[in-house]
């Protein structure tokens, strides 16, 4: 498998505003009328400034075994700036454990994972979310018994540095901490369309605002890359382009995005690489239109019942 | 080819609630969320308190707190304990399973950690106030006073002591360890010469005072300064608990009791915080421990049992596990019951057994269930999201009209 860690070339147009360069294979809303206002609250550390297109992440020779199953195989693959990278593949393929052991669920049988070049291999997993890493989860996991905007600011409080202390006697730290994070977490319920529920708690929104609810505290964390495991599962077609559309926006905003999807149609219509997974292996890793053609990708699907694309 | 095929939606749930939320969008502003949210009396009573004016509450708090202080001065008949015990001994004891009960909350009620043995902690406290106070112990003696703080801050050491291997453990398994907990306490001071057995430590200190009889004012039999005592002290916690609360700190609990998965992937340290529930829990209860050997005045190795123990979790699952005000009154109930009925003590632990039994099926969130403010400034939180949802339904309608 010695193929997969070498590099795939880039071509010259990935990064930035890739998605003219391609036509989408379906018809995307064009980004989300999100006034800039809002989004420069919701995340005014953001990396925008920073060169867009050098390596952010990378993935190095990673393998997962979980006794005898080997979920990952030897993997290998790059993260770049400022892009969406789509991680597909059929279900059981590893896209998750893949997820997971790059935030730091599951330790490595061996291989490493690169943050800007720092490690991350057994970190704990609240720090890898410090250095910069922020996921949601394929089955949704909120904080039930919590609203919608006490949700994010969990996520906020990743960067805050309020102490025991300080919060037990209300020092100064703590009151501006607090203050701030109203104004972020609702300017990121904003960002993702569900400011009207702030209030509400999160066990009792419905499906989609869940969904949307966790990208929101995952942004919250500030992260550099963002990973997201099937974040429109469930949903229908036109709820499925408008999350894409956020997805879009989420990236021209600054972030990096990680993107698992089933749908094929999506991922190619959003992402800018894709990289695709068969039983732990990495079979393709490209252009979305290359991937189209790419017979082994199709071959994997195909294998597939048809279900399992939805 | 099928790859590039349209994307089916899912059967089944998932679709419906999809809908469901589409429904809910084109509804306007907050319909979904709100018409879901069951209220019961005391979520009426919750909601009708969160919405009164600042200075009114703090009226309201004032007027409860003064009839407090002034219970044992009063001593109302329907309430009194007498002629069968001393009310205010019985107040005395109500404060301190109150605060108990409050402690033990920070534990089981935020942080989510079924800790089973808190007694521990109580024992800790009861005997640092003991050994350094009683004419019995080999120890330096100190002042009374000196030694609340002084059994916060060993009962807390204990905590981190214990917390640090327990608490990787989750769930039954944590509490199963626990329980152990009071054991080891109780084991050591039968097995430590110092901490003399059974036959323990008499005439623990007292606060100064002598009242013009050259009687002292905290006597061992006269409950209402070791009330007032315990009562102001419990005022204090409630706040600091509070300010817990409404912080990072409380907020990163509920995320852990919530999901200590997720709460790690988000970035809280989930372990770090989880010994600081236990340490802070063990600290008041090391000051109840103290402020009961102070009033009781004898510290044997008889007095921490694990039934106890249980007494104290049943008084937070009483309250509502997770609300501070109800730990209160689930603590002073749980005191309060056996003392006033007394022909029924004898059957508390079956009367209380029962009553949990009863309110894990029809109540799991005890009598009065939580929903504690999760930001320090919530009301300007909640100002902005009624601005919020204010906004978007003039949207609405004016996209309507
Ligand atoms: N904790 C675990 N213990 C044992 N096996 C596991 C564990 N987690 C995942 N696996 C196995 O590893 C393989 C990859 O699973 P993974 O969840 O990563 O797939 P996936 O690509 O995310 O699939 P899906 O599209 O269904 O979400 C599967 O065979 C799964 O059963
Ligand atoms: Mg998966």
């Amino acid at each position: 498998m010695g193929a997969h860690s070498e590099k795939v070339p880039v071509p010259e147009e990935v990064p930035v505003p890739a998605h003219g360069s391609h036509k989408p294979a379906i018809e995307i809303v064009e980004s989300l009328d999100v006034d800039e206002a809002v989004a420069e609250a919701a995340a005014p550390e953001r990396d925008i400034d920073v060169a867009v297109g050098d390596d952010l992440v990378e993935v190095k020779n990673l393998t997962i075994k979980f006794g005898g199953l080997v979920a990952l195989d030897n993997v290998s693959f790059t993260i770049r700036r400022g892009e969406i990278l789509g991680l597909i593949g059929p279900n059981g393929a590893g896209k998750t454990t893949c997820f997971n052991a790059m935030t730091g669920v599951y330790k490595p049988t061996s291989g490493q994972v690169l943050l800007e070049g720092r490690q991350l291999n057994g970190m704990k997993q609240h720090k890898i979310t410090r250095a910069g890493l922020a996921r949601t989860f394929q089955n949704i996991r909120l904080f039930g018994e919590m609203t919608a905007l006490e949700n994010v600011v969990v996520g906020l409080d990743a960067r805050h540095k309020t102490s025991v202390v300080g919060a037990l006697l209300r020092l100064p730290r703590h009151q501006r901490e607090e203050k701030s994070s109203i104004e972020r977490g609702m300017a990121l319920l904003e960002f993702v369309g569900i400011a009207e529920h702030a209030g509400a708690l999160a066990r009792n929104l419905s499906y989609g605002s869940q969904r949307r609810l966790e990208i929101a505290r995952a942004l919250a964390t500030d992260p550099k890359l963002l990973c997201l495991d099937e974040p429109a599962a469930g949903f229908n077609p036109a709820e499925k382009e408008d999350l894409m559309a956020l997805i879009r926006t989420i990236r021209d905003d600054g972030y990096t995005v990680l993107l698992i999807e089933h749908d094929m149609k999506l991922v190619m219509g959003v992402t800018d690489r894709i990289v695709v997974l068969e039983f732990g292996k990495k079979i393709a890793d490209d252009v979305p239109h290359v991937i189209r053609e790419d017979p082994k990708v199709v071959s994997a699907y195909l294998g597939e019942p048809e279900d399992d694309f939805a | 080819m099928s790859t590039t095929d349209g994307p089916t939606p899912l059967p089944g749930a998932k679709a419906s609630q999809a809908a469901a939320d589409r429904q809910s969008k084109k509804g306007g502003a907050g319909t979904s969320a709100d018409a879901t949210h069951k209220k019961g009396l005391f979520g009426a009573w919750s909601e009708k308190w969160q919405a009164m004016p600042r200075q009114k509450q703090w009226l309201y708090l004032i007027v409860v707190v003064l009839i407090a202080y002034a219970l044992p001065v009063i001593n109302p008949p329907i309430l009194s304990t007498e002629p069968g015990n001393d009310f205010p001994l019985a107040l005395f004891s109500m404060a301190v399973y109150a605060l108990v009960a409050v402690g033990l909350n920070i534990v089981i009620g935020y942080a989510g950690l079924l800790d089973l043995g808190y007694i521990a902690f109580f024992a800790v406290g009861s005997y640092t106030a003991a050994m350094l106070t009683s004419p019995d112990s080999p120890f330096v003696k100190i002042p009374y006073l000196w030694t609340i703080p002084l059994a916060i801050v060993v009962a807390m050491c204990v905590g981190v002591i214990l917390g640090i291997p327990t608490l990787r453990l989750r769930g039954d398994y944590l509490a199963i360890v626990t329980l152990g907990f009071g054991e080891i306490i109780r084991i050591l001071a039968t097995l430590i010469p110092a901490m003399k057995g059974q036959v323990g430590f008499q005439n623990v200190g007292r606060p100064p005072g002598e009242g013009a009889d050259g009687i002292p004012i905290f006597a061992n039999s006269n409950g209402t300064p070791w009330y007032w005592l315990t009562l102001t002290i419990l005022i204090i916690v409630l706040f600091l608990a509070g300010n817990l609360e409404r912080s990072r700190v409380g907020r990163s609990w509920i995320a852990i009791r919530e999901d200590e998965d997720a709460a790690e992937t988000m970035g809280v340290p989930t372990f770090k915080y989880k010994v600081w529930a236990f340490a802070l829990g063990a600290g008041v209860g090391g000051m109840s421990g103290a402020l009961f050997a102070g009033q009781v005045g004898f510290v044997n190795n008889q007095k921490f049992d694990i039934v106890t123990s249980i007494l104290f979790v049943a008084a937070v699952v009483l309250g509502g596990v997770g609300n501070k005000v109800g730990a209160v009154f689930g603590g002073a109930l749980v005191a309060y019951i056996p003392l006033r009925f007394t022909a029924i003590a004898e059957y508390k632990y079956l009367i209380f057994g029962i009553a949990l039994m009863l309110i894990m099926i029809y109540r799991p969130k005890g009598l009065i269930p939580a929903r504690q403010r999760l930001l320090a400034y919530g009301q300007q939180a909640y100002q902005r999201v009624r601005e919020t949802s204010a906004k978007k339904s003039a949207v609405v309608t004016e996209k309507e009209v």
